[in-house]
C-alpha cells in the first residue's frame, strides 16, 4: 500500500509535556556507559553551566520515538508498523537536555514518497520546553518496506 | 585529521539495559525467535543504542558531555549480537573535516562490526574545546 504525499507539510497537535528525570538521564547515561560525571551529579553538570545533569546527546529519542507514533499510527496515513525500519536519525540541538525539562514535540512530516514499492517517510519533532523555549529538533527517516 | 579508534562491547545483556532504559521494547532485540521470524539472523542491536554509542565516542573526543550541536547517521547494516558473555564489538573511528572560524568541528564518522560498516553518513559537529 502506498502513502499518500499529500501529507507532506502537515503538523500535528503538541504532545503533552514529558518531564525529565534526573534518574532517568543517570539511568539512560549507565545504559550507555557513558560515565561523564555530568550526566550523574548535579555539581559536575553546574560547574558547565547547567542547573541539573546533562542528558547523553540521543536521550531525546526517548520523548520523540513516543511522540512521533502521532504520525505512525495515524489512521489516515496508514503506516504498516510491522513493516516499518528505522533508516536515518539526526539531532540539531539548540542546548543540551536537562534533568527538571518539560518538554513539548511538534511533529510535522517532511517526506512522503514511494520509491521501488517501499514507502519513505520523514518526520520532524521539534522539542521545547513548556514555556516554548527551542532544545532540539529531531529527524528521524523510515522506510516502509513493500509486499514482496 | 583521524581521533583515536574507540571500541565498544555489546551483550545480550547490554541490550536487555537499553530496552529498559530508552523504553524501545521491540522483541527483535531480545528475542532470537522474533528475529529470525522476521528474517534477521539473530537478535540485533537497537541502532538507536548504536547511535548512542557512537554519540559517547564523539563527546568523549569532544571532552566534553554538552559539546555535540549537531549529530545524524544512517543504519546501513544490523549488528548481531550472539548470546554469550563475549557478544559482539563495535568500532569507532573519526576524521576531522573541517574546522570552522566560529568554533565549530565537523566529524565524519565511521562506525564497523566484523569489519563491515554498520552506519553510513555519520556526521557530527562539536563545539571545539572551551
Amino acid at each position: 500500500m502506498s502513502l499518500d504525499p499529500s501529507f507532506v507539510g502537515r503538523t500535528y497537535p503538541p504532545t503533552a509535556p514529558y518531564q525529565v528525570g534526573r534518574e532517568k538521564i543517570r539511568e539512560f547515561a549507565t545504559a550507555i556507559g557513558a560515565t561523564d560525571a555530568a550526566h550523574h551529579d548535579p555539581a559536575a553538570a553546574q560547574a558547565l553551566g547547567h542547573p541539573d545533569v546533562v542528558a547523553p546527546p540521543t536521550f531525546p529519542v526517548i520523548v520523540t520515538m513516543a511522540a512521533t507514533r502521532q504520525i505512525i499510527e495515524d489512521p489516515d496515513l496508514g503506516v504498516d508498523y510491522s513493516r516499518l525500519v528505522h533508516g536515518d536519525q539526526r539531532f540539531a540541538y539548540t542546548r543540551p537536555v536537562v534533568a527538571g525539562d518539560e518538554l513539548v514535540c511538534t511533529n510535522t512530516i517532511e517526506e512522503v514518497t514511494n520509491r521501488g514499492g517501499h514507502g519513505l517517510l520523514t518526520t520532524r519533532t521539534d522539542v521545547s520546553t513548556v514555556a516554548g523555549e527551542p532544545v532540539v529538533a529531531v529527524w528521524a527517516r523510515y522506510v516502509i518496506r513493500g509486499e514482496a | 585529521m583521524e581521533l583515536p579508534t574507540k571500541t565498544f562491547r555489546v551483550t545480550r545483556a547490554d541490550l536487555i539495559r537499553y530496552a529498559g532504559a530508552s523504553g524501545d521494547f521491540n522483541p527483535i532485540h531480545w528475542s532470537d525467535r522474533v528475529a529470525t521470524k522476521v528474517g534477521l539472523p539473530g537478535v540485533i542491536v537497537h541502532g538507536m543504542f548504536t547511535m548512542a554509542l557512537v554519540g559517547r565516542a564523539v563527546t568523549e573526543w569532544a571532552g566534553a558531555p554538552d559539546a555535540v550541536v549537531e549529530y545524524g547517521v544512517r543504519f546501513t547494516r544490523p549488528v548481531v549480537v550472539p548470546d554469550d558473555d563475549q557478544g559482539t564489538e563495535i568500532e569507532v573511528t573519526a576524521r576531522v573535516r573541517e574546522v570552522t572560524e566560529d568554533g565549530l568541528t565537523r566529524l565524519e564518522v565511521t562506525a564497523t562490526c566484523l569489519g563491515d560498516k554498520v552506519l553510513s553518513q555519520a556526521r557530527a559537529t562539536i563545539r571545539t574545546a572551551r
